[in-house]
Formats: C-alpha cells, structure tokens, sequence
C-alpha cells in the first residue's frame, strides 16, 4: 500500500514534471496571473527575446495601480504608464487582460475565482504574495518574485523546493461577530509572523468546513502574514458549488470528470504533517493588530501591552511600535481615537465582506470618513443590486471602484502620515498605507464598527438585534 | 547575472528584527524601471527624514561602502516585490546574514546573486562582536572576521546558482522536451485543468 498522502503531497505530485537530484521540483504552472506590477518580468522576457510559451494560460489584471475614482482622465501620468505599459505587454503577447473598463475587472486575487481561472487541484503563481489566497479551494497557489515570473512567462513551469507540510486545525463555532480574519489574526499572533516559515498549511477542522468560500480565501490569504507561502483547504460541496456555472469552470463532461478528480484531493486520514497545531474557534475574539507586524495582534477586549512585560525578543520591536502607532502601554484598545476607515482588498473585498459592515453601518451615521473599495467590478454590481452602496453613502462613507487601493496606496488612495486607519487589509508594515500612516488590521464588521464610534470598539454590541 | 563563490567587503548591522519588504523598498518607487537604479530607494523612509535628507542616526548612512547586511530576525517577510532585492543589489550588497528570512525574499535573492546567509542566535552574536573585514565563502560555508569563523548551511541548488550566476530559464530550456511530455499528458488526463472558452 502506497503512503498516506497530505493534500500537499497529492497536489504536488500531480504538477512535477520532474524532481532535480539537489531535491528541487521543476512545476508545471496551470495559471499564471500578471498585473501592472509585473513590468519587471515582461522588460527580463523582452530582453532575451523570449515568447511567453503558453498564452492561453495567462491572465492579466490592472489592479495594483488601478485609480478608485476619475478612472476616464488618470491625471498622475506615472499610473497611466503602469497600466499601458500592461496593456501593451498584453497585447504583444495575446493575453486577456481585465482592464479598467472590464465589467470582470478587480483584484487578481478576487477575479480569477470568480471567473472560474481558479479550480481545485491546479497550480497558480502570479507575482504578488497574496496568491496564497486561491489555496482555499484545493489549489496549490504561491507568489512569486519577477525572476520566476519571467520563467514561468518563458516556460510555464516553476523550480520550487517543495516545502514542509503544517495542519492548523480549528474545530468548533464561531461567535457572532467574529469572522475568518479573526481565525487568522490570532494564529498569527500565537505563532508570529514566522511561525509557518517554510511550511505550506492546510486549514481544517469543523470551524474552517463551515466557512463560506469568502470566509476561506481571507484565511488563506493571510498565510503569507504568518510566514507560509501556501495555504490551502481541501475542496468540497462548499467549494463545487461556488465553482459550478463561472465563465472559465469546466463544462459538460469535463465538468463531471473534474469533480470525479476533486473528490480525491484531501489528506488521507493518516498522513502525518512536520508541525500539527489547534485552536477552539470558540476562544477567539475580535481581533485586531496594534503594531507594525501581523502578529502584533490582541482581542479587541485586551489592553495595549507593555513592552517591559513582553519576553526580550519581543520588547524591542513592541516598543518601536508603541512609538510609531501612538499608542500608550496599559490603555485599553477599546476607545482609541481613529480617523478613518478602509474597506475592501484581496483579504476582504468580497460580496460577504460588504455584506458584513453593511450590517453594522446600516441606519447609522460614520463619524469618520471612509474609503469602500470592492474586490471587483462585479462585487461592485452585486453589492449595488443588494443597496449596500447606499447604506455606505448614507453613513457618510465614499463607495468608489475596484482595486487594491488603500492597502498598498500605489494607486494613490494613501493615508496621511500618523493618521489611524481601521482597516480591512493585510499589512500593518510602517509606511504600508502611506508613510507614517498608522494601521489597525482587523475585519470588515470591526472596520465598520470603528466607522460608527470613530474609536476601535468591540462589534459584538452593535450587531445585537441584527443578522450579519 | 555575475557569479561569485567568495566575497569579502565590509559588514553592518541592523539588529531590528522584522524588517520587511515595505521598508526595504516603499512601494511608491516600484514603477522606475530597474536601468535607473534602485540603490536611492533602499530603506528610504527609514534612512531619511521627512524632508528627503538622510538621517544621521541611521547606521546605512554611515558606512555606506558596505556590501554585507547583518539583520535581525525575519528579515525580507511580506511581499513578493523583487524590488526589495534590486534595492539591496544596487546599493552594492552581495549577502544579508540573519537568522531568518521571508520564503519569497531567500528566492529573490539567490535569484539576482544577493546570498541570504541563514544563521544561528549565537553565530549571529560572535558576528556582531566582531570587527574587521568580512569573507564569505560559498564553497567552504564559512564566514570569516580575523581569526573568528561561522558556518551556514546553504542549499545545494543555490550554491550552484550563486557561485554560477545562472538563469534559470537556460536550465531550464534543457529540459524542454519532460515539459512537452509532461503537458500532453496532463492535457489527456485532466482535460478540465484548461479554462474553458468563454462564448
């Protein structure tokens, strides 16, 4: 009998094309998504003459630089070059590209889902680190940097050192209020931000079954932010149902040889992974970070610690960030004085995210201003469709369009130097939304909590008597 | 790309653990085309005041004909941006020695011929305690000050690649016809894995 087989070893094997006596996988590579940001990897090809070898299986995306408002007359001409310039390597090559009038246009990570380019049991690289996020339907997805763009532009394949197998499993239910970005920001900040360094994790267990396939691609998502270049979960009815029907998902017969194929991608019960952790969903709370790294998180109940209690490795780093954030040791995180809010990003763009801070918003008034952002054009439609723009607008908030906006401010939505953003995304870096920009990272309903108080606050209250 | 098996350069110290990718280059210089050069955009925010000058605090701008980076923990985690590395290229970098990296960073690196040297707490003390000019040896896996040595492990593949200063596209265009195989088959077994055509 043949070893027991983790979801990584199954999906690993189905793309080697051959294993490197040094222990280095050669890929093969079933998606490749570019955007604007890929300009580096296009100039290396050009520079070698090099074709892109399968065209058909590469996709290109303004997102990055992708202006939220006045997208007819980009007036800041170093945009307008970025996106050109994708749309000329675009074209040069034959690629579809989702530009900027795309109905379909987004967030790489929020498209390729949602047109069905992201099937269970694929490989996936595209030039940016949240790739992890297409892990959430079975999918063997990690970012890349323009060197191994360029390679799989030139060769569709990519090296790769095939890296140590983690299980987190989270078993039990969530409370209200408390969602997948909370899942996440805790592990985080158990194991730190290189707590899953060289590992791919696979998310299981009973809380991570009953997330919604949104609810799955926050947290894999994030599994960069604790240091895994992969994160993945296993695919099921969950999975197939939100699969089924989108423009580039399998049909007819290939539809039902596919699902024959996806039913075996899981580990078997007893494979063995390097490294096993557990957590209770019922023991998390809203979180939220309070430093300048992913794990500098706490429940939204805690107060800010002090460094001098911290263990020495940590000390450092806590009271830098003290500085940076404004923040005093000892005083609770609840009523902290925010000043603006972001919704939206590759984290938590999506319909369901809306639909959560639209829960809370809904008949209230923002005392802050505030920048909604959906993952896509077509979360933009549905979310429109739904009214949850008005409820935004009514609150006082401005609904704009897609894009990676105000989590990377490449495109200009930035927050000014020591303002306090509550914010959706998924880097607290200094400088990350602007220089000097102080974030808090939590999820969209606690973003939206923020909104209506103007201070980090607890959801839970505000969501009594309403349905999330 | 140039290979190099030995190097010896002048080393400075950024003990701070976590320094990411955000602050090794601020995304707001990722657009200028790599021909102009990134070296002004290393750690940019943190080396320079509000008003562009540099910050005479900062240890980078002191000894800036250095070409080693002891750092702390984690160095490189975050983004996939490769620019991150160009920065440390340009501005003459040839290894950053930590206890740690982000996965994406170490590729990145060994990739454009910066060798991330992994190792341990108290190697990374003796290191620091040191003074001197610096050598690392990639075949030998030691690194020298005066009469003190350190070892690291490093993977054979990027041994090879570093000291050879090879691309991977040529590698990898030798193996041409395993990826042709490799993808008839594929397209045979798991004809769904390609998108479907969109009416």
């Amino acid at each position: 009998m043949s070893k027991a087989q983790t979801l990584l070893d199954k999906l690993w094997n189905d793309h080697e094309v051959l294993i490197r006596e040094d222990g280095t996988s050669l890929l093969w590579v079933d998606r490749h998504l570019v955007h604007e940001g890929s300009h580096h990897a296009f100039a290396k090809l050009a520079a070698r003459k090099g074709e892109i070898a399968a065209p058909d299986l590469t996709f290109a995306v303004v997102d990055h630089y992708a202006p939220t408002r006045g997208r007819s007359n980009i007036e800041n001409p170093q945009i307008s070059r970025m996106i050109d310039t994708l749309r000329s390597n675009a074209a040069t090559h034959g690629l579809k590209i989702f530009d900027l009038d795309d109905p379909a246009q987004g967030i790489v990570h929020v498209v390729g889902p949602e047109q069905g380019l992201t099937l269970p049991g694929l490989l996936i690289n595209c030039g940016d680190s949240h790739t992890s996020t297409h892990g959430a339907f079975g999918t063997l997805a990690f970012g890349i940097g323009a060197t191994e763009v360029a390679h799989v532009l030139a060769t569709q394949t990519v090296w790769q050192r095939k890296p140590k197998a983690m299980r987190i499993t989270v078993d039990g239910t969530l409370s209200t209020g408390v969602s997948a970005k909370d899942i996440a920001l805790n592990w985080i900040a158990q194991l730190g931000i290189g707590g899953a360094q060289g590992h791919a994790i696979e998310y299981a267990g009973s809380a991570i079954e009953a997330l919604s396939m949104e609810g799955r691609m926050t947290l894999c998502n994030l599994s960069i932010e604790g240091g895994a270049r992969f994160g993945m979960i296993a695919p099921d009815a969950t999975t197939f149902s939100y699969v089924k029907g989108r423009p580039h998902a399998p049909k007819g017969a290939n539809w039902e040889a596919a699902l024959a194929d996806w039913a075996t991608l899981n580990t078997d019960s007893d494979a063995e992974f390097d490294h096993e952790v557990h957590f209770n969903a019922a023991d998390i709370a809203p979180t939220l970070t309070w430093g300048t790294s992913p794990d500098q998180a706490l429940p939204v109940t805690a107060t800010v610690p002090d460094p001098n209690q911290l263990e020495a490795s940590k000390a450092a780093a806590a009271k830098a960030a003290l500085d940076y954030m404004g923040l005093i040791a000892g005083k609770p995180l609840i009523s902290t004085p925010v000043d603006q809010v972001f919704i939206g990003s590759c984290t938590n763009g999506r319909i369901e995210d809306l639909r959560a801070a639209a829960a809370v918003l809904s008949g209230r008034s923002a005392k802050i201003s505030g920048l909604v952002s959906p993952g896509s054009a077509l979360v933009k439609a549905q979310a429109e469709q739904e009214g949850l723009d008005h409820i935004f607008t009514n609150a006082g908030l401005t609904w704009v369009a897609s894009g990676c906006s105000m989590c990377v401010g490449m495109n200009g939505d930035l927050v000014e130097s020591g303002k306090r953003c509550a914010s959706s995304t998924n880097r607290n870096f200094r400088g990350r939304q602007g220089r000097g920009a102080r974030t808090h990272l939590m999820s969209p309903a606690m973003v939206a909590a923020a909104a209506v108080t103007g201070t980090i606050s607890d959801v839970r209250p505000l969501l009594k008597g309403r349905t999330l | 790309m140039a290979g190099w098996s030995t190097h010896k350069g002048c080393m400075i110290t950024l003990s701070q653990a976590n320094i990411d990718t955000d602050q090794l280059i601020p995304s707001r210089f990722m657009s200028v085309p790599r021909s102009e050069g990134y070296q002004d955009y290393l750690l940019h925010d943190l080396r320079r005041m509000a008003d562009g000058s540099l910050d005479p605090d900062f240890p980078l701008n002191h000894k800036t004909q250095a070409s080693i980076l002891l750092a702390g923990a984690n160095f490189g985690s975050g983004s996939s941006r490769e620019a991150a590395v160009y920065a440390l290229v340009d501005a003459g970098f040839h290894a950053v020695i930590a206890p740690s990296f982000g996965d994406i960073f170490s590729s990145n690196a060994v990739n454009n011929g910066l060798f991330p040297a992994c190792v341990n707490k108290a190697d990374w003390k003796i290191l620091n305690n040191s003074t001197g000019k610096v050598q690392i040896d990639l075949t030998a896996g030691t690194i020298t000050i005066g009469n003190t040595e350190v070892s690291f492990t490093i993977e054979y593949s990027w041994r090879i690649k570093l000291i050879n200063g090879w691309d991977d596209i040529d590698l990898t265009k030798q193996h041409v016809s395993e990826i042709a195989a490799y993808k008839t088959l594929r397209h045979q077994i798991t004809p769904w894995a390609w998108p479907a055509r969109v009416d």
